[in-house]
């Protein structure tokens, strides 16, 4: 029987990385699974959530709840949105529900190695270096670590260490705008030890924004162009060559 | 406390990025350092099980708050030492002020202490007219320097080798050039006779021992243990989630805390004071006197979620792992107690309108919760403050508005697809400056690139 993924986009991603998106669409259709995209679905409550506004944040996870209730596996281009489903939905809507959304839900990689226990995607990044960035929630949250790094690896990139791929980009959300000064300061401290690769990659867009918005903004008047930023979905999309 | 303003984070923050880039590479130096010392000092141990048995230890201790302190209270006044409770800075600078008229003194040493930050005991004593000095050779630094700590372990940290090298060079004569071997041998030379002309010292207590009723103190230069045996007069001042129930509770919480704080198996010196000197005895102070200091703690203690960030031991573990806090060091945060911790105790101990926006200085990175010695989840107390701002109306009327209209968006899939759709098409570098949040993002980055078209345009078009 064929296994049916529900791609939840991710408010983010829907605007800013939607070709990510669709290269994670095509991801999974390559590797045999069927993709759905409820078109329900909106914004999973992070943002209000990480701000405070717990009943704002309560009633998007309560539609999110509904958008995908019937689905086998939700998986998500984010470990951010993906870790607020699995963490704190019990939290803030009802417990046996949420929990079980919980075990359904799987950021893009990990759903790939933990789920369709993809060992190697294809050749398509050989050649290629890479520096990926380990989005906090991802990390922290959902315990994603390796898994990204062995697809990437294995689809025959070289990852290159990079002293500060553990530490936040700076983005936060709401933390971004609201303390801007601070926030750029993580950011350079990332920029500042990025080796040079031919593109950064991470799983999430958010971290994506802040880190590529920064490089930008720091080139201004320079001549140098700023190493790619790329989605890890469009970065294993490249990989299955 | 006039220093007390948290209220100035962001202008603070942003002054001491733009304008002092050196604070920035001596905090994130000696942070990283700090930080990888404690990798390896917990990897020595099962630090898993130690900092469950820690936090068990701590949380039973506070959930008995009251009946340990009247058991720490009868052990001190058994051992000879008197005793004290202040509910106020306050009250504990008063207790101070009736022992400097009681026994005329003039001078006074102490040994690193933030509580005596928390409570202004520097000021105090010099309005009385007593000339204090600060032993602990960071501390001694900042002294010389005007400054408040800058980080609960490492006072001095967001100065550099250079910074000391100029200030030892005006203040005790050392060449300009000077080796850090020779800076300390210099500040040891100068404190040595403030340490015999002193006829009071003042400590804290990194823990007190309700069994027996012993202050205990952890420290690396021995400074702590002069100033709390030479002079005659030794005032001890103990917040009172110190407390722990039993002395055999401190083999492991001195380890665990040594560990997570610097690395070290244990500090270089450990004291034990149980009282004044007893008849028998050579060295120790005529008279100690142990204050037990509330000032707001009680009040944390109330608050049902945030009431387990009173397990903290002073560690300064999740500042050296804080990323907000290595931009800046921990002065922009305006109070004694700064980075993770700080933003966590400051809106229980200060009242949330004055701590505001302590609580939101976290991108929830989550970093610090890996590294906490006792286990305090700092970021759910994180957005527990934040919680309680959106509750109390402490949020700017722009976001509150932004965020509701979000979330009625979020409801209605079409609206809401409708707005993305709009957030596209917006020029943002022309129009976004004087928004509220657009503001924020562009004053330090490029405007984003939306997708030229959304996903759910492309999944309606179809996905070859």
């Amino acid at each position: 029987m064929t296994m049916r993924v529900a791609l939840f986009a991710t408010c983010l991603a829907d605007q800013f990385f939607a070709e990510a998106c669709a290269d994670a669409v095509r991801l999974l259709r390559h590797l045999g699974v069927d993709v759905d995209f409820p078109e329900r679905q909106t914004c999973c409550g992070q943002p209000a959530f990480n701000a405070g506004y717990k009943a704002e944040a309560a009633r998007m996870a309560a539609h999110t709840l509904s958008v995908f209730e019937d689905a086998e596996y939700v998986v998500l281009p984010s470990g951010s949105c993906a870790g607020m489903i699995r963490s704190y939905y019990s939290e803030i809507s009802d417990e046996g529900p949420a929990l079980d959304l919980g075990k359904r839900t799987f950021e893009l990689s990990q759903f790939l190695v933990h789920v369709l226990n993809v060992e190697t995607l294809g050749r398509g990044l050989s050649g290629k270096t890479v520096a990926y960035h380990h989005g906090c929630h991802a990390l922290r949250e959902l315990g994603v670590d390796s898994e990204p790094i062995a697809l990437l690896s294995g689809a025959g990139a070289q990852v290159v260490p990079w002293e500060a791929d553990k530490e936040c980009c700076g983005f936060g959300g709401l933390f971004s705008a609201k303390l801007p000064e601070v926030s750029a300061a993580m950011a350079d401290r990332k920029l500042d030890t990025l080796p040079n690769v031919d593109f950064v990659t991470s799983g999430d867009g958010g971290c994506l924004l802040q880190l590529s918005g920064r490089s930008q903004r720091r080139r201004v008047g320079a001549s140098g162009v700023t190493t790619p930023f790329r989605h890890i979905a469009s970065a294993l999309w490249e990989g299955v060559g | 406390m006039s220093r007390v303003n948290p209220g100035a984070y962001r202008a603070a923050s942003a002054r001491t990025i733009q304008n002092e880039p050196g604070v920035r590479d001596s905090v994130g130096s000696a942070t990283r350092t700090f930080d990888a010392n404690r990798v390896r000092a917990f990897g020595q141990i099962d630090s898993e099980r130690w900092r469950d048995w820690a936090r068990d230890v701590k949380t039973h201790a506070l959930t008995n708050l009251d009946r340990y302190l009247e058991e720490a209270e009868m052990r001190l006044l058994a051992n000879g030492a008197h005793v004290h409770w202040a509910e106020s800075a306050d009250d504990a600078l008063r207790v101070l002020a009736d022992v400097v008229a009681r026994h005329d003194i003039r001078s006074a040493v102490k040994g690193k202490s933030m509580l005596t930050e928390e409570l202004g005991v520097n000021d105090h004593l010099e309005q009385l007219g007593v000339r204090v000095r600060e032993t602990d050779l960071g501390e001694y630094i900042i002294q010389l320097l005007g400054e408040p700590p800058s980080h609960i372990v490492g006072p001095a940290i967001h100065k550099s080798l250079d910074d000391c090298r100029r200030l030892f060079h005006a203040h005790l004569g050392t060449a300009p050039d000077a080796t850090p071997e020779t800076l300390a041998a210099a500040a040891r030379d100068a404190l040595r006779q403030d340490f015999l002309a002193a006829d009071l010292g003042i400590s804290g207590g990194n823990f007190l021992a309700a069994d027996t009723g012993t202050v205990a103190l952890i420290e690396n230069e021995g400074n702590i243990r002069l100033s709390t045996s030479l002079p005659r007069v030794h005032v001890a001042f103990v917040g009172i989630e110190k407390i722990v129930p039993r002395l055999e509770d401190l083999s492991g919480l001195l380890q665990l805390t040594a560990r997570a704080a610097t690395g070290q198996p244990i500090g270089n010196f450990v004291s034990l004071i149980q009282g004044p000197k007893t008849n028998e005895e050579v060295d120790g102070p005529e008279e100690v006197h142990v204050v037990l200091v509330d000032n707001g703690r009680t009040e944390l203690l109330a608050d049902d979620v945030a009431w387990e960030a009173l397990r903290c031991v002073r560690c300064g573990a999740c500042l050296n792992i804080c990323p907000v806090y290595r931009q800046t060091g921990g002065h922009a945060y305006g109070w004694t107690y700064s980075g993770p911790i700080g933003a966590i105790i400051a809106p229980g101990m200060l009242g949330l309108a004055k701590a505001l926006p302590l609580p939101h200085a976290s991108s929830l990175c989550g970093a610090c919760v890996d590294v906490c010695p006792v286990r305090i989840p700092i970021p759910d107390l994180l957005l527990h403050w934040r919680e309680q701002a959106v509750e109390e109306g402490l949020t700017t009327t722009a976001e509150t508005i932004g965020l509701k209209a979000f979330t009625a968006l979020a409801e209605r899939p079409d609206a809401f697809s409708a707005a993305g759709a709009l957030l596209r098409w917006t020029p943002w570098s022309a129009a976004g400056r004087s928004l509220p949040i657009l503001g924020g993002w562009l004053q330090e980055r490029s405007a984003p690139h939306p997708s030229q078209k959304s996903f759910r345009r492309l999944w309606e078009e179809g996905i070859e």
